[in-house]
Protein backbone atom coordinates (compact mmCIF):
# COMPACT_ATOMS: atom_id res chain seq x y z
CA UNK A 1 0.00 0.00 0.00
CA UNK A 2 2.97 2.60 0.81
CA UNK A 3 4.94 3.49 -2.07
CA UNK A 4 8.66 4.38 -1.70
CA UNK A 5 9.80 7.77 -2.12
CA UNK A 6 10.15 9.55 -5.34
CA UNK A 7 11.08 12.71 -6.70
CA UNK A 8 7.82 14.69 -8.32
CA UNK A 9 7.53 17.03 -11.26
CA UNK A 10 4.71 18.47 -13.09
CA UNK A 11 5.50 19.65 -16.33
CA UNK A 12 3.65 21.80 -18.39
CA UNK A 13 5.08 21.16 -21.94
CA UNK A 14 6.77 18.04 -23.67
CA UNK A 15 10.37 19.81 -23.87
CA UNK A 16 10.45 19.70 -19.83
CA UNK A 17 9.60 16.37 -19.80
CA UNK A 18 12.09 14.63 -21.78
CA UNK A 19 14.75 16.61 -20.53
CA UNK A 20 13.73 14.99 -17.39
CA UNK A 21 13.63 12.05 -18.93
CA UNK A 22 17.09 12.72 -20.23
CA UNK A 23 18.79 13.82 -17.38
CA UNK A 24 17.32 10.35 -15.28
CA UNK A 25 17.57 8.22 -17.52
CA UNK A 26 15.56 4.87 -16.44
CA UNK A 27 15.04 6.33 -12.99
CA UNK A 28 12.21 8.35 -14.50
CA UNK A 29 9.08 7.66 -15.35
CA UNK A 30 6.04 9.40 -16.80
CA UNK A 31 2.37 9.20 -15.15
CA UNK A 32 -0.49 9.56 -17.17
CA UNK A 33 -3.95 8.69 -15.21
CA UNK A 34 -1.83 6.42 -12.41
CA UNK A 35 -4.20 3.26 -12.49
CA UNK A 36 -1.73 1.09 -13.57
CA UNK A 37 1.27 2.50 -12.28
CA UNK A 38 0.68 4.03 -8.92
CA UNK A 39 -0.77 0.48 -8.28
CA UNK A 40 2.62 -0.87 -8.66
CA UNK A 41 4.52 1.58 -6.70
CA UNK A 42 1.90 0.45 -3.95
CA UNK A 43 3.13 -2.76 -4.64
CA UNK A 44 6.73 -2.01 -4.71
CA UNK A 45 7.09 -3.71 -8.17
CA UNK A 46 7.64 -0.54 -9.81
CA UNK A 47 10.57 1.04 -8.27
CA UNK A 48 10.22 4.77 -9.68
CA UNK A 49 12.70 7.26 -8.51
CA UNK A 50 11.41 10.40 -10.26
CA UNK A 51 7.70 10.61 -11.43
CA UNK A 52 6.52 12.71 -14.29
CA UNK A 53 3.14 13.82 -13.99
CA UNK A 54 1.79 14.36 -17.56
CA UNK A 55 -1.39 15.95 -16.47
CA UNK A 56 -0.24 19.61 -17.36
CA UNK A 57 1.13 18.78 -20.32
CA UNK A 58 -0.53 20.94 -22.88
CA UNK A 59 -1.66 19.19 -26.31
CA UNK A 60 -2.67 16.03 -24.93
CA UNK A 61 -6.31 15.50 -24.49
CA UNK A 62 -7.64 16.22 -27.54
CA UNK A 63 -9.85 14.22 -29.86
CA UNK A 64 -9.70 14.90 -33.24
CA UNK A 65 -12.12 13.13 -36.63
CA UNK A 66 -10.52 14.58 -39.74
CA UNK A 67 -11.46 13.33 -43.27
CA UNK A 68 -9.39 9.97 -42.97
CA UNK A 69 -8.22 9.29 -39.42
CA UNK A 70 -8.84 10.06 -35.79
CA UNK A 71 -6.33 11.28 -33.45
CA UNK A 72 -6.63 10.61 -29.89
CA UNK A 73 -4.21 12.07 -27.67
CA UNK A 74 -2.63 9.76 -25.07
CA UNK A 75 -3.98 11.72 -21.77
CA UNK A 76 -7.70 11.72 -23.47
CA UNK A 77 -9.16 9.21 -20.23
CA UNK A 78 -12.08 6.27 -20.93
CA UNK A 79 -14.55 8.34 -20.00
CA UNK A 80 -14.08 10.98 -22.49
CA UNK A 81 -13.77 8.23 -25.19
CA UNK A 82 -17.12 7.12 -23.55
CA UNK A 83 -18.74 10.45 -23.58
CA UNK A 84 -17.49 11.73 -27.21
CA UNK A 85 -20.38 11.78 -29.38
CA UNK A 86 -18.81 12.59 -32.68
CA UNK A 87 -16.27 9.46 -31.77
CA UNK A 88 -18.91 6.98 -30.77
CA UNK A 89 -20.52 7.06 -34.38
CA UNK A 90 -17.03 7.34 -36.52
CA UNK A 91 -15.35 4.70 -34.40
CA UNK A 92 -18.27 3.14 -31.76
CA UNK A 93 -16.12 0.31 -30.99
CA UNK A 94 -13.81 1.80 -29.47
CA UNK A 95 -16.81 3.34 -26.39
CA UNK A 96 -18.34 -0.41 -26.98
CA UNK A 97 -14.31 -1.45 -25.62
CA UNK A 98 -14.01 1.21 -23.49
CA UNK A 99 -17.26 0.47 -21.56
CA UNK A 100 -15.82 -3.26 -20.40
CA UNK A 101 -12.27 -1.76 -19.13
CA UNK A 102 -12.27 -1.35 -15.18
CA UNK A 103 -15.33 0.77 -13.24
CA UNK A 104 -16.33 4.33 -13.77
CA UNK A 105 -13.55 5.86 -11.14
CA UNK A 106 -10.69 3.98 -12.58
CA UNK A 107 -12.44 5.23 -16.38
CA UNK A 108 -12.21 9.21 -14.97
CA UNK A 109 -8.57 8.69 -14.71
CA UNK A 110 -7.08 6.04 -16.93
CA UNK A 111 -6.22 7.34 -20.10
CA UNK A 112 -5.94 5.48 -23.75
CA UNK A 113 -2.28 6.30 -23.95
CA UNK A 114 -1.84 4.64 -20.69
CA UNK A 115 -3.69 1.94 -21.67
CA UNK A 116 -1.81 1.07 -24.94
CA UNK A 117 2.03 2.22 -23.71
CA UNK A 118 0.86 0.11 -20.20
CA UNK A 119 2.59 -3.30 -22.24
CA UNK A 120 0.28 -5.21 -19.70
CA UNK A 121 -1.10 -8.14 -22.32
CA UNK A 122 -4.00 -8.08 -20.22
CA UNK A 123 -5.04 -4.42 -21.08
CA UNK A 124 -7.88 -3.91 -23.68
CA UNK A 125 -6.80 -1.39 -25.91
CA UNK A 126 -3.73 -2.65 -27.41
CA UNK A 127 -5.63 -5.84 -29.15
CA UNK A 128 -8.07 -3.03 -30.48
CA UNK A 129 -5.58 -0.78 -31.80
CA UNK A 130 -4.13 -3.89 -33.32
CA UNK A 131 -7.49 -4.76 -34.88
CA UNK A 132 -7.63 -0.92 -36.16
CA UNK A 133 -4.48 -0.46 -37.76
CA UNK A 134 -3.42 2.04 -35.31
CA UNK A 135 -0.17 4.00 -35.31
CA UNK A 136 0.78 5.34 -31.86
CA UNK A 137 3.17 8.33 -32.37
CA UNK A 138 6.39 8.87 -29.91
CA UNK A 139 8.25 11.99 -28.91
CA UNK A 140 12.04 11.52 -27.75
CA UNK A 141 15.22 12.93 -27.86
CA UNK A 142 15.72 12.59 -31.75
CA UNK A 143 12.20 13.94 -32.34
CA UNK A 144 9.11 11.96 -33.53
CA UNK A 145 8.54 9.24 -34.76
CA UNK A 146 5.47 6.70 -35.38
CA UNK A 147 5.20 3.00 -34.91
CA UNK A 148 2.23 0.23 -35.75
CA UNK A 149 -0.10 -0.76 -33.07
CA UNK A 150 0.90 -4.13 -34.80
CA UNK A 151 4.39 -3.94 -34.28
CA UNK A 152 4.56 -2.20 -31.19
CA UNK A 153 4.40 -4.80 -28.36
CA UNK A 154 7.39 -7.29 -27.82
CA UNK A 155 7.02 -8.80 -24.84
CA UNK A 156 5.03 -8.40 -21.50
CA UNK A 157 5.70 -4.79 -20.56
CA UNK A 158 8.13 -4.62 -23.45
CA UNK A 159 7.31 -2.68 -26.13
CA UNK A 160 9.06 -0.14 -29.00
CA UNK A 161 9.17 2.56 -27.15
CA UNK A 162 12.52 3.65 -25.83
CA UNK A 163 12.96 4.56 -22.47
CA UNK A 164 13.62 8.43 -23.10
CA UNK A 165 10.75 8.40 -25.82
CA UNK A 166 7.02 9.44 -24.45
CA UNK A 167 3.81 8.50 -26.41
CA UNK A 168 1.89 11.06 -27.03
CA UNK A 169 -0.58 10.26 -29.88
CA UNK A 170 -2.53 7.77 -31.48
CA UNK A 171 -3.77 7.86 -34.86
CA UNK A 172 -6.59 5.04 -36.07
CA UNK A 173 -7.28 5.55 -39.68
CA UNK A 174 -11.34 5.64 -40.16
CA UNK A 175 -13.50 2.38 -39.32
CA UNK A 176 -15.44 0.63 -41.57
CA UNK A 177 -18.32 -1.97 -41.38
CA UNK A 178 -19.30 -4.16 -38.77
CA UNK A 179 -17.72 -3.92 -35.25
CA UNK A 180 -17.28 -5.69 -31.84
CA UNK A 181 -15.48 -5.90 -28.69
CA UNK A 182 -16.30 -8.89 -27.23
CA UNK A 183 -14.89 -9.71 -23.55
CA UNK A 184 -14.85 -12.81 -21.04
CA UNK A 185 -14.22 -12.07 -17.76
CA UNK A 186 -14.69 -12.99 -14.44
CA UNK A 187 -15.98 -9.55 -12.88
CA UNK A 188 -16.18 -6.07 -13.51
CA UNK A 189 -12.76 -4.78 -13.51
CA UNK A 190 -11.14 -7.62 -14.26
CA UNK A 191 -8.79 -8.49 -17.27
CA UNK A 192 -9.78 -10.35 -19.92
CA UNK A 193 -10.11 -14.32 -19.84
CA UNK A 194 -9.87 -13.68 -23.25
CA UNK A 195 -11.48 -10.90 -25.56
CA UNK A 196 -11.37 -10.28 -29.17
CA UNK A 197 -11.81 -7.41 -31.39
CA UNK A 198 -13.35 -7.71 -35.16
CA UNK A 199 -13.79 -4.75 -37.61
CA UNK A 200 -15.73 -6.74 -40.83
CA UNK A 201 -16.56 -4.76 -43.96
CA UNK A 202 -19.37 -6.27 -46.56
CA UNK A 203 -19.53 -6.01 -49.98
CA UNK A 204 -22.81 -7.45 -51.12
CA UNK A 205 -23.69 -10.86 -48.88
CA UNK A 206 -19.97 -11.39 -48.79
CA UNK A 207 -16.91 -10.51 -46.22
CA UNK A 208 -14.90 -8.20 -48.09
CA UNK A 209 -12.46 -8.07 -45.40
CA UNK A 210 -12.17 -8.75 -41.78
CA UNK A 211 -9.21 -7.63 -39.00
CA UNK A 212 -9.06 -9.78 -35.70
CA UNK A 213 -7.32 -9.31 -32.60
CA UNK A 214 -7.10 -10.78 -29.38
CA UNK A 215 -6.35 -10.04 -25.87
CA UNK A 216 -4.39 -11.48 -22.70
CA UNK A 217 -4.03 -14.45 -25.03
CA UNK A 218 -0.34 -14.16 -25.46
CA UNK A 219 2.36 -12.02 -23.50
CA UNK A 220 1.15 -9.06 -26.16
CA UNK A 221 -1.89 -8.33 -27.82
CA UNK A 222 -2.76 -10.88 -31.06
CA UNK A 223 -3.37 -9.26 -34.65
CA UNK A 224 -4.61 -12.37 -36.04
CA UNK A 225 -4.42 -11.83 -39.67
CA UNK A 226 -4.68 -15.66 -40.70
CA UNK A 227 -8.20 -15.69 -39.30
CA UNK A 228 -9.03 -11.73 -40.76
CA UNK A 229 -8.45 -13.68 -44.23
CA UNK A 230 -10.10 -16.59 -43.54
CA UNK A 231 -13.59 -14.49 -43.31
CA UNK A 232 -12.54 -12.68 -46.68
CA UNK A 233 -14.64 -13.70 -49.35
CA UNK A 234 -17.16 -16.01 -47.61
CA UNK A 235 -20.08 -15.08 -46.21
CA UNK A 236 -19.27 -15.83 -42.53
CA UNK A 237 -20.92 -19.18 -42.48
CA UNK A 238 -20.21 -21.67 -40.04
CA UNK A 239 -17.57 -23.06 -41.85
CA UNK A 240 -15.81 -19.73 -42.15
CA UNK A 241 -16.23 -19.16 -38.67
CA UNK A 242 -14.21 -22.23 -37.75
CA UNK A 243 -11.73 -21.61 -39.82
CA UNK A 244 -11.42 -17.96 -38.55
CA UNK A 245 -11.28 -19.65 -34.83
CA UNK A 246 -8.66 -22.39 -35.91
CA UNK A 247 -6.22 -19.43 -37.16
CA UNK A 248 -6.68 -17.32 -34.48
CA UNK A 249 -6.42 -20.72 -31.97
CA UNK A 250 -2.88 -21.21 -33.97
CA UNK A 251 -1.85 -17.60 -33.26
CA UNK A 252 -2.38 -17.49 -29.58
CA UNK A 253 -0.28 -18.58 -26.64
CA UNK A 254 -2.11 -18.09 -23.62
CA UNK A 255 -0.91 -19.17 -19.95
CA UNK A 256 -2.03 -21.08 -16.90
CA UNK A 257 -3.41 -18.46 -14.07
CA UNK A 258 -6.47 -17.74 -11.70
CA UNK A 259 -8.29 -17.11 -14.91
CA UNK A 260 -7.62 -20.92 -16.02
CA UNK A 261 -5.65 -23.12 -17.38
CA UNK A 262 -4.39 -23.29 -20.97
CA UNK A 263 -7.08 -25.59 -22.61
CA UNK A 264 -9.65 -23.07 -20.79
CA UNK A 265 -8.31 -20.34 -22.21
CA UNK A 266 -8.01 -21.52 -25.76
CA UNK A 267 -11.68 -22.84 -25.89
CA UNK A 268 -12.60 -19.47 -24.34
CA UNK A 269 -10.94 -17.41 -27.06
CA UNK A 270 -12.99 -19.68 -29.78
CA UNK A 271 -16.47 -18.63 -28.12
CA UNK A 272 -15.76 -15.25 -27.55
CA UNK A 273 -14.32 -14.80 -31.03
CA UNK A 274 -17.46 -16.55 -32.41
CA UNK A 275 -19.66 -14.26 -30.86
CA UNK A 276 -17.44 -11.29 -31.71
CA UNK A 277 -17.50 -12.13 -35.63
CA UNK A 278 -21.32 -12.78 -35.42
CA UNK A 279 -22.06 -9.36 -34.20
CA UNK A 280 -19.36 -7.34 -36.50
CA UNK A 281 -21.12 -8.96 -39.22
CA UNK A 282 -24.69 -8.81 -38.04
CA UNK A 283 -23.66 -4.43 -37.58
CA UNK A 284 -21.27 -4.73 -41.05
CA UNK B 1 15.78 11.47 -1.19
CA UNK B 2 12.54 13.06 -1.09
CA UNK B 3 11.99 16.32 0.12
CA UNK B 4 8.76 17.67 1.70
CA UNK B 5 6.49 19.80 -0.80
CA UNK B 6 3.85 22.62 -0.08
CA UNK B 7 0.58 21.75 -1.16
CA UNK B 8 -3.02 23.38 -1.34
CA UNK B 9 -5.92 21.63 -1.53
CA UNK B 10 -9.32 22.29 -1.40
CA UNK B 11 -11.51 19.85 0.87
CA UNK B 12 -15.28 20.49 1.08
CA UNK B 13 -14.92 23.80 0.50
CA UNK B 14 -12.16 24.91 3.21
CA UNK B 15 -8.54 25.71 1.85
CA UNK B 16 -5.78 23.41 2.99
CA UNK B 17 -1.88 24.08 3.16
CA UNK B 18 0.83 21.61 4.82
CA UNK B 19 4.04 20.00 4.01
CA UNK B 20 3.71 16.63 2.70
CA UNK B 21 5.84 14.22 0.66
CA UNK B 22 4.96 13.41 -2.78
CA UNK B 23 3.82 9.78 -2.19
CA UNK B 24 2.05 10.48 0.14
CA UNK B 25 -1.71 8.93 -1.08
CA UNK B 26 -4.39 11.37 -1.09
CA UNK B 27 -6.41 8.81 0.96
CA UNK B 28 -4.22 9.23 3.86
CA UNK B 29 -4.04 13.58 3.51
CA UNK B 30 -7.52 13.20 4.37
CA UNK B 31 -7.79 10.44 7.18
CA UNK B 32 -4.60 11.52 8.84
CA UNK B 33 -3.67 14.77 8.08
CA UNK B 34 -6.86 16.39 7.77
CA UNK B 35 -8.99 14.66 10.11
CA UNK B 36 -11.56 13.64 7.02
CA UNK B 37 -12.04 9.93 7.73
CA UNK B 38 -15.27 9.27 6.27
CA UNK B 39 -13.46 7.79 3.19
CA UNK B 40 -11.84 4.60 4.35
CA UNK B 41 -9.23 1.97 2.94
CA UNK B 42 -10.79 -1.21 1.85
CA UNK B 43 -8.18 -2.75 0.03
CA UNK B 44 -4.62 -1.70 -1.81
CA UNK B 45 -5.02 -2.48 -5.30
CA UNK B 46 -8.12 -0.11 -6.53
CA UNK B 47 -10.60 -2.05 -6.60
CA UNK B 48 -13.25 -1.51 -3.56
CA UNK B 49 -13.69 2.34 -4.17
CA UNK B 50 -14.36 2.88 -0.35
CA UNK B 51 -12.37 5.89 -0.75
CA UNK B 52 -13.75 7.44 -3.53
CA UNK B 53 -14.04 11.22 -3.64
CA UNK B 54 -15.16 13.99 -5.81
CA UNK B 55 -12.58 15.73 -7.87
CA UNK B 56 -12.68 18.67 -10.13
CA UNK B 57 -15.84 17.17 -11.17
CA UNK B 58 -14.75 13.46 -11.65
CA UNK B 59 -15.50 10.20 -8.81
CA UNK B 60 -11.86 9.34 -8.40
CA UNK B 61 -10.23 6.32 -5.82
CA UNK B 62 -7.99 8.73 -3.69
CA UNK B 63 -5.83 5.30 -2.80
CA UNK B 64 -4.74 5.62 -5.92
CA UNK B 65 -3.66 9.50 -6.48
CA UNK B 66 -0.72 11.18 -5.13
CA UNK B 67 -0.87 14.51 -2.64
CA UNK B 68 1.22 15.95 -5.47
CA UNK B 69 -1.43 15.41 -8.07
CA UNK B 70 -4.00 16.63 -5.87
CA UNK B 71 -2.30 19.58 -5.69
CA UNK B 72 -4.47 22.96 -6.53
CA UNK B 73 -7.59 20.65 -6.99
CA UNK B 74 -11.11 20.66 -5.33
CA UNK B 75 -11.95 17.37 -3.52
CA UNK B 76 -15.82 16.82 -1.98
CA UNK B 77 -16.05 13.69 0.39
CA UNK B 78 -18.61 12.69 1.90
CA UNK B 79 -18.56 15.21 4.49
CA UNK B 80 -19.00 17.80 2.06
CA UNK B 81 -22.35 16.02 0.66
CA UNK B 82 -24.62 16.01 3.79
CA UNK B 83 -24.63 16.39 7.24
CA UNK B 84 -26.08 14.92 10.25
CA UNK B 85 -29.02 17.71 10.76
CA UNK B 86 -28.85 18.22 6.82
CA UNK B 87 -29.02 15.11 4.86
CA UNK B 88 -28.52 14.81 1.17
CA UNK B 89 -31.15 13.54 -0.55
CA UNK B 90 -28.74 10.03 -1.13
CA UNK B 91 -27.92 9.91 2.57
CA UNK B 92 -31.46 9.95 3.66
CA UNK B 93 -32.23 7.11 1.31
CA UNK B 94 -29.73 4.98 1.52
CA UNK B 95 -30.80 5.46 5.39
CA UNK B 96 -34.58 4.90 5.00
CA UNK B 97 -34.33 1.78 2.15
CA UNK B 98 -31.30 0.25 4.00
CA UNK B 99 -28.67 0.66 1.67
CA UNK B 100 -26.21 -0.23 4.37
CA UNK B 101 -25.11 -2.31 7.26
CA UNK B 102 -21.45 -2.00 8.95
CA UNK B 103 -21.18 1.27 6.92
CA UNK B 104 -17.59 1.27 5.48
CA UNK B 105 -18.33 1.31 2.22
CA UNK B 106 -20.71 3.94 2.15
CA UNK B 107 -19.42 6.62 2.04
CA UNK B 108 -17.62 5.88 -1.04
CA UNK B 109 -21.05 4.41 -2.70
CA UNK B 110 -22.91 7.91 -1.76
CA UNK B 111 -20.11 9.85 -3.13
CA UNK B 112 -19.71 7.78 -6.22
CA UNK B 113 -23.55 8.18 -6.46
CA UNK B 114 -23.75 11.85 -5.96
CA UNK B 115 -21.80 12.00 -9.51
CA UNK B 116 -24.07 9.11 -10.95
CA UNK B 117 -27.10 10.92 -10.45
CA UNK B 118 -25.32 14.33 -11.95
CA UNK B 119 -24.89 12.05 -14.84
CA UNK B 120 -27.91 10.35 -15.04
CA UNK B 121 -30.30 11.42 -13.33
CA UNK B 122 -33.18 9.29 -14.03
CA UNK B 123 -30.87 5.76 -14.04
CA UNK B 124 -32.57 2.42 -14.99
CA UNK B 125 -31.36 -0.21 -12.19
CA UNK B 126 -29.14 -1.53 -15.02
CA UNK B 127 -27.18 1.50 -15.21
CA UNK B 128 -27.24 1.90 -11.46
CA UNK B 129 -25.76 -1.34 -10.88
CA UNK B 130 -23.16 -0.25 -13.61
CA UNK B 131 -22.71 3.13 -12.59
CA UNK B 132 -21.57 1.88 -9.22
CA UNK B 133 -19.49 -1.28 -10.07
CA UNK B 134 -16.76 0.73 -8.99
CA UNK B 135 -17.51 0.24 -5.47
CA UNK B 136 -17.39 -2.95 -3.39
CA UNK B 137 -19.93 -3.68 -0.68
CA UNK B 138 -19.82 -6.81 1.84
CA UNK B 139 -22.76 -6.46 3.66
CA UNK B 140 -25.53 -5.89 1.48
CA UNK B 141 -26.17 -7.82 -1.36
CA UNK B 142 -26.01 -4.80 -3.05
CA UNK B 143 -29.65 -4.53 -4.15
CA UNK B 144 -30.77 -1.82 -0.92
CA UNK B 145 -28.42 0.20 -2.35
CA UNK B 146 -29.85 0.44 -5.78
CA UNK B 147 -33.31 0.68 -4.15
CA UNK B 148 -31.57 3.90 -2.39
CA UNK B 149 -29.90 5.61 -5.49
CA UNK B 150 -33.64 4.75 -6.96
CA UNK B 151 -35.55 6.46 -4.24
CA UNK B 152 -33.03 9.47 -4.07
CA UNK B 153 -33.39 9.99 -7.87
CA UNK B 154 -36.96 9.82 -7.43
CA UNK B 155 -36.60 12.90 -4.58
CA UNK B 156 -34.22 14.67 -6.23
CA UNK B 157 -36.07 15.39 -9.51
CA UNK B 158 -39.44 15.79 -7.62
CA UNK B 159 -37.38 18.61 -5.76
CA UNK B 160 -36.31 19.82 -9.01
CA UNK B 161 -39.57 19.75 -10.72
CA UNK B 162 -40.87 21.73 -7.71
CA UNK B 163 -38.35 24.49 -7.93
CA UNK B 164 -39.46 25.15 -11.48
Amino acid sequence: MIPAAFEYYRPKDMAAVLSILEEHGDEARVMAGGHSLIPMMKLRMADVQHLIDLQDVDGLSGIEIGADAIRIGAMVTQAAIIDHPDLAQTAPILREAALQIADPQVRYMGTVGGNVANGDPGNDMPGLMQCLDAAFTVVGPDGEREIAARDFYEAAYMTAREDQEVLTAISIPLPKGGYAYEKQKRKIGDYATAAAAVQIVKDGAACASASIAMTNLSDTPVYCEAAGAALAGTSVDNAALSAAVAAMLDDIDPTEDNRGPVAFKKHVAGVILRRAITRAWSRA
Amino acid sequence: MSQKQHYKITVNGKEEEFLAEPRELLIYTLRERLNVTGPHIGCETSHCGACTVTIDGKSVKSCTMFVAQADGKDITTIEGIGSPDALHPLQEAFKEHHGLQCGYCTPGMITRATKLLEENPTPTEEEIRFGMAGNICRCTGYQNIVKSIQAAAAEMNAAKEAAE
